[in-house]
């Protein structure tokens, strides 16, 4: 059986977190694609957690939603936990008004404060001292 | 690509039509095929640039294109393809974007009961229709059994 054609999603590997974001233009079988390419990530690499960024989505139908919902469930399932993050406001309204609620699905408000949740910290600059940036 | 066809040679747009286009005068309808995945994204994207042309805010934008995807998918997936209409009605104090959504599928057997939350039949969450009622000022459902679907929702702005 040959792999499923790639979505063009890339799903980058920061230790054990796997960071990838959904594109607006994505359609339903990319969609779906998607999920099952991440969700053969998370097994092979053995990730514990997943962060999604989808600041580039215009809107959240009740397809995206279904899709982030059976997302964070399988991811669970496979030991990982997922945050999405990063829902523009007007998105975030109207996914309300719709009456979706993306019920177990943990969001943040950007990626930074994702990773921080999932356990990744902005090293601080040492008071006082040049930061040299660590290159070599 | 289906559809397409026609449009290889040279569109020659009159006056009154480059205006309309340019959303300067009443723009005229336009009505989209929703047979694919594909004429999906299409839908939305010929749908928020009729938002940003009606002058719609970035919150009333995203309604509107939400309830386009959701109405678009219920025919593209219940009711065997179809197609979406937008226009521009007008009021006094208000300009409009209405979405006219048909299909010829087998038609809603109980309208109550479709626009209830959480009931599905497909793929989604089974807030579609409920939902998209919710994202617009005003919808009406015409169904038939066997004689198809016809959704029809208005988004106002008022000026």
């Amino acid at each position: 059986m040959s792999s499923p054609p790639a979505t063009g999603v890339p799903i980058l590997r920061l230790g054990d977190v796997l960071v990838t974001g959904l594109l607006n233009e994505l359609d339903d079988e990319a969609a779906l694609r998607f999920t099952s390419e991440l969700m053969e990530r998370i097994a092979t690499e053995g990730a514990r957690g997943v962060l999604i960024d989808i600041s580039r989505l215009e809107i959240i139908d009740s397809f995206v939603a279904r899709t982030l919902m059976e997302l964070t469930t399988t991811a669970r399932l496979l030991g990982a936990r997922v945050i999405v993050a990063g829902m523009r406001p007007p998105v975030a309204i109207t996914l309300a008004e719709l009456g979706l609620q993306l019920t177990g699905v943990e969001t943040a408000l950007n990626a930074e404060q994702g990773m921080a949740a999932l356990g990744w910290h902005q090293s601080p600059a040492p008071p006082g001292e040049v930061r040299h940036d660590r290159r070599r | 690509m289906t559809g397409a066809g026609e449009s290889g040679g040279t569109t020659v747009l009159g006056d009154a039509e480059r205006r309309a286009a340019n959303g300067e005068a009443a723009a005229r309808p336009v009505t989209y095929a929703v047979r694919s995945e594909q004429d999906l994204l299409t839908v939305r994207h010929a749908v928020r640039a009729a938002t940003r042309r009606a002058g719609f805010s970035i919150v009333d934008q995203t309604r509107v294109v939400t309830a386009a995807s959701e109405l678009a998918r219920n025919a593209y997936v219940h009711g065997g393809g179809g197609a979406l209409t937008i226009d521009y009605p007008t009021r006094r104090d208000a300009v409009g974007l209405r979405l006219t959504v048909t299909d010829d599928g087998p038609g809603i057997d109980d309208v109550p009961t479709a626009l209830a939350d959480g009931y599905t039949t497909g793929n989604g969450l089974g807030h579609g229709l409920g939902g998209a009622r919710r994202l617009m000022d005003e919808f009406d459902i015409r169904t038939e059994v066997g004689g198809g679907t016809t959704v029809t929702a208005t988004r106002w702005a008022v000026r």
